[in-house]
């Protein structure tokens, strides 16, 4: 290598010089290329937290309805997460369906349930406050009462009275065959 | 010294030289047997893929033949129709709704627990089960096999040297054991087996044959598995896609792998082109 | 370079309010600014290549751990489950598992730049020292790191290494059940390699930071081996950034090219089919061998016919590299100047990478099949046996006996008085050489 003093080397494109203008572009590009390593190698790192394919596959589950007395309720694993399968009582259909659009947001009972199965209702049974099991046959309403911190369901799963934002959550379902449903 | 040149010699030497030492011990291992015949499958190299048509016919063997000694524990139905596996199907992008999966997990029966009565039962698989084994454990497959357990073939194209062309190798080689080779009931003779035939042979001890003992008789048979897309029913084939199958079911993301490398590869070109040039850049003139 | 004065000025309040409570900033920009010998050759990027590869390793197994399942009924699956589930985990534990042998290219490459150009002589001993702490806590946390996928080398990886503990005479054998926590290798021995596993990283990491507070202690050696006297700085320096930045960024890119290459298109090139068969006790492979990086070592170990003979040559073969500064007799650090001992070099490396060629093969083996031979003591003379004790015998006598005689006894060429002579002259003056290594002893 020939030697040239530090000058001579600062007027070939000092690149401690600050002023964009006299920055030469390659080492923008370099630097973005830079960058855009990082970002590449950062993103499996971060995906790889997403749900495996194994736990997606178990996101599909069946369920025979007609399993479930009249009046009475079966709690059913789904995604980690309980699922209430209840099979309401002519009573209680009478009183949530007089009731008529009520619980946040406002619902009548035939919006929460599948034509021709009213008397089944497939909720998910996470208190939608901060996530606790509500008790079955319960509170004020007749539906669920939340023992933590003291949310009030009716038997359609709305949301009466205490802290909670929302109306129990059903689930994607449908009747597959007869009194069959397949949840998710 | 300074220049990139001599440091990727260096660097390729020491790559070499590892790849070298570390080849070895697989190739020792095998000890007398013979190489691997090449299959010529189409998912080696880089720019391999599979053929779904050669994987299709591969589990149709498996499932037929293979399966009712060795397991493939890992291996779930939803897999079969994973991006690149054999019953990929385009329109069902979630493996769990492709018809075809769906299909071929109901036709083998998996156990469960029944939910109501807690009592064992078995019932038709869904996509999300996985391949059930042929013996409730080892030592109940080792019993039913004259004392050798049928290994699972899940890994088993990674567990081996030259893993598919093995498999390949493997299933056409039996040939009657030479004249001079002792051999037990219930063994069979395989030139690409790995062992030592010396203590075995009665023959000129500098002409040992190569290979070693199998216990699994030969598995398949001309016209054996029937072919419904007019691919030759032969044993030949049968080895072939069979092994084809194993290679895929070993790492179901090979091809995405090696893609994803062609990618990384031209970027990093990029991108070293660019630092040398910023490089080149920022030391013009200063004396090193 | 300790009295590299700080030149970072905080410009914005913020800055200033910060600079006073936590210079955080400052040392950041003092880091930056650090001079550098302006004739650092591409052999010192493996520094720079080492810190990516640390960091890669721990990053990539900290994501790992997320997965992983240390037992012994659930390891081998979890880790197919890697790399079949997990969205990516093939990428993750393909890196993870190269990403050691990758490690140790570069460790070995720069333990032997250090080696050549007599990084480890006054007064630097202390970087030396705590590089060679560094490989051994890398061996460790390499072997441990093998075992966890609990496949058939994995196990029997595990039984051969921690049975050198009970080669111990009297202590040996109560030792080794507490090792492992049982009779036998298991659960128990499973579950604390995976938690050593972990933790010893960061234990390395910790004697990084101080392996690079030595070196800005003592300032960086370069491939002339002269120090640089603080009047010199200005000419004999440069500011690491960008200057050194940009060219270990080079060596970066062309080092993950290689590295890409075998986590993409043969990632199982390195390691051994036979882990990818479940561990089983009641059955060892036919032939065990370590991986690449530990094979000279392994080799060192069975080039001695006593077990506990075997065990003490192995440590000293590492232990004997932390005297290594003052083993050296010679005034001169870098070998450039020194013909007679660059021969001995190139012999050691030759052995080095001899030894880990023995490692792999059967030591009854012959060396050259079909060659006449005859029994030396205990075995063929043409076998590998004979070969690793030969080149075991080079690798002590290296440390032992040439470095500290041919230091006496050879006459070194002209060193240059400084950094940048040569590159101003083209060459060094006789007397200035000589002034120079009097001047260093």
């Amino acid at each position: 290598m020939a030697l040239e003093n530090e000058s001579v080397a600062a007027d070939q494109g000092d690149p401690n010089d600050k002023d964009p203008n006299r920055r030469d572009f390659i080492h923008i590009a370099a630097g973005a290329a830079a960058v855009g390593a990082g970002v590449m190698a950062a993103w499996p790192l971060v995906n790889q937290m997403n749900p495996a394919a194994d736990t997606l596959a178990l996101s599909t589950i069946e369920f025979d309805t007609s399993k479930v007395l009249e009046g009475m309720q079966v709690v059913i694993k789904w995604q980690g997460k309980p699922v209430f399968v209840r099979n309401r009582t002519a009573a209680e259909l009478q009183r949530v369906r007089a009731e008529g659009a009520v619980g946040s947001p406002a619902e009548p009972d035939s919006a929460r349930t599948k034509a021709g199965h009213e008397a089944i209702l497939v909720v998910i049974g996470s208190c939608t406050h901060l996530g606790c099991v509500p008790t079955f046959n319960a509170g004020d309403f007749g539906g669920w009462f939340c023992p933590c911190h003291g949310s009030h369901y009716d038997a359609s799963g709305r949301i009466r009275k205490g802290p909670a934002p929302l109306n129990l959550v059903v689930p994607d379902y449908e009747f597959t065959a007869g009194s069959t449903v397949r949840i998710g | 010294m300074d220049r990139p040149m001599n440091l990727f010699k260096t660097v390729a030497a020491v790559l070499i030289a590892a790849v070298a030492i570390t080849a070895t011990p697989a190739m020792a291992a095998g000890g007398g047997a013979k190489h691997p015949r090449s299959g010529g499958f189409s998912f080696e190299g880089p720019f391999g893929r599979f053929d779904q048509g050669q994987l299709q016919r591969g589990y149709k063997v498996y499932r037929e033949v293979c399966a009712s000694c060795h397991g493939m524990n890992l291996l779930s139905f939803r897999t079969l129709g994973e991006r690149g596996g054999p019953f990929w199907d385009p329109h069902a992008e979630n493996a769990a709704a492709n018809r075809y999966v769906r299909a071929l997990a109901a036709e083998v029966q998996v156990a469960d627990i029944d939910t109501e009565t807690g009592e064992a039962i078995m019932r038709p698989a869904t996509p999300a089960d996985r391949f059930p084994n042929p013996y409730p454990n080892a030592t109940a497959g080792a019993a039913a096999n004259g004392g050798a357990f049928p290994p699972d073939l899940s890994v088993m194209a990674k567990a081996r040297h030259d893993g598919a062309n093995y498999i390949y190798s493997l299933l056409t080689g039996y040939v009657p054991a030479p004249a001079g080779l002792q051999i037990n009931p219930g063994q069979y003779y395989n030139p690409y087996m790995a062992g030592d035939m010396t203590p075995f042979w009665t023959g000129d001890p500098s002409h040992v044959p190569p290979g070693g003992f199998i216990a699994m008789p030969p598995p398949l048979a001309d016209g054996q598995v029937t072919y419904d897309d007019g691919t030759a029913q032969t044993v030949d084939q049968y080895s072939k896609d069979v092994a084809a199958f194993i290679a895929w079911a070993s790492e179901p993301h090979q091809v995405q792998r090696k893609q994803a490398g062609v990618g990384v590869m031209i970027f990093l070109l990029l991108f070293l082109g660019l630092t040398y040039a910023s490089y080149r850049r920022i030391w013009k003139g200063v004396a090193h | 370079m300790s009295d590299h004065e700080s030149t970072y000025v905080p410009k914005t309040g913020i800055e200033r309010w910060l600079d006073s409570r936590l210079p955080i900033v400052r040392f950041g920009a003092d880091y930056m600014s650090l001079p550098t010998p302006r004739n650092l050759n591409y052999w010192w990027t493996f520094g720079a290549i080492l810190m990516v590869c640390l960091i890669t390793q721990i990053v990539t197994g900290v994501v790992l751990a997320m997965h992983y399942t240390p037992n012994v009924a659930m390891a081998f699956d979890s880790v197919e489950r890697i790399m079949r589930d997990v969205p990516g985990g093939w990428l993750i534990r393909y890196v993870h598992a190269n990403g050691a042998s990758m490690f140790f290219i570069a460790v070995y490459i720069h333990m032997l730049r250090g080696l050549y150009y007599g990084s480890y002589k006054a007064p630097r001993e202390i970087i030396w020292i705590l590089g060679c702490l560094i490989f051994f806590l890398m061996i460790a946390t390499a072997f441990l790191g093998y075992v966890l996928p609990w496949g058939q080398m994995s196990f029997w990886g595990a039984e051969v290494i921690t049975n050198l503990i009970g080669a111990i005479p009297m202590v040996g054998e109560p030792i080794l059940i507490w090792l492992r926590g049982g009779p036998a290798i298991d659960n128990a021995t499973l579950n604390r390699f995976f938690s050593l596993h972990y933790l010893l990283p960061f234990v390395i990491l910790g004697v990084v930071v101080l392996h690079l507070w030595a070196l800005h202690t003592a300032g960086q050696n370069n491939p002339v081996g002269v120090l640089i006297p603080k009047e010199r700085t200005a000419k004999d320096t440069l500011p690491f950034h960008p200057y050194y930045t940009v060219k270990d960024g080079v060596a970066i890119i062309l080092f993950m090219m290689m590295f890409a290459f075998f986590v993409f298109f043969m990632p199982n090139a390195l390691g051994h089919a036979d882990n990818y068969i479940p561990a089983n006790p009641l059955q060892t492979p036919a032939h065990i061998v370590p991986e690449w990086y530990m094979l000279p070592f392994y080799a060192i170990l069975r080039a001695i016919p006593d077990k506990f003979g075997g065990v003490v040559a192995m440590f000293a073969a590492i232990g004997i590299l932390f005297v290594l500064p003052w083993l050296d007799t010679s005034k001169v650090r870098s070998m450039r100047y020194r013909p007679t001992m660059k021969i001995f070099f190139v012999i050691f490396v030759l052995v080095g990478m001899g030894l880990g060629w023995c490692g792999a093969q059967l030591p009854d083996a012959p060396v050259v099949p079909g060659m006449a031979s005859f029994v030396l003591l205990d075995g063929e003379l043409n076998s590998y046996l004979w070969l690793t004790r030969l080149f075991t015998a080079y690798y002590f006598a290296f440390f032992l006996f040439i470095m500290p005689i041919v230091g006496l006894r050879e006459t070194p060429l002209p060193v240059p008085a400084s950094v940048s002579e040569p590159v101003l002259s083209g060459g060094a003056t006789p007397a200035a050489a000589v002034a120079q290594a009097e001047k260093k002893g």
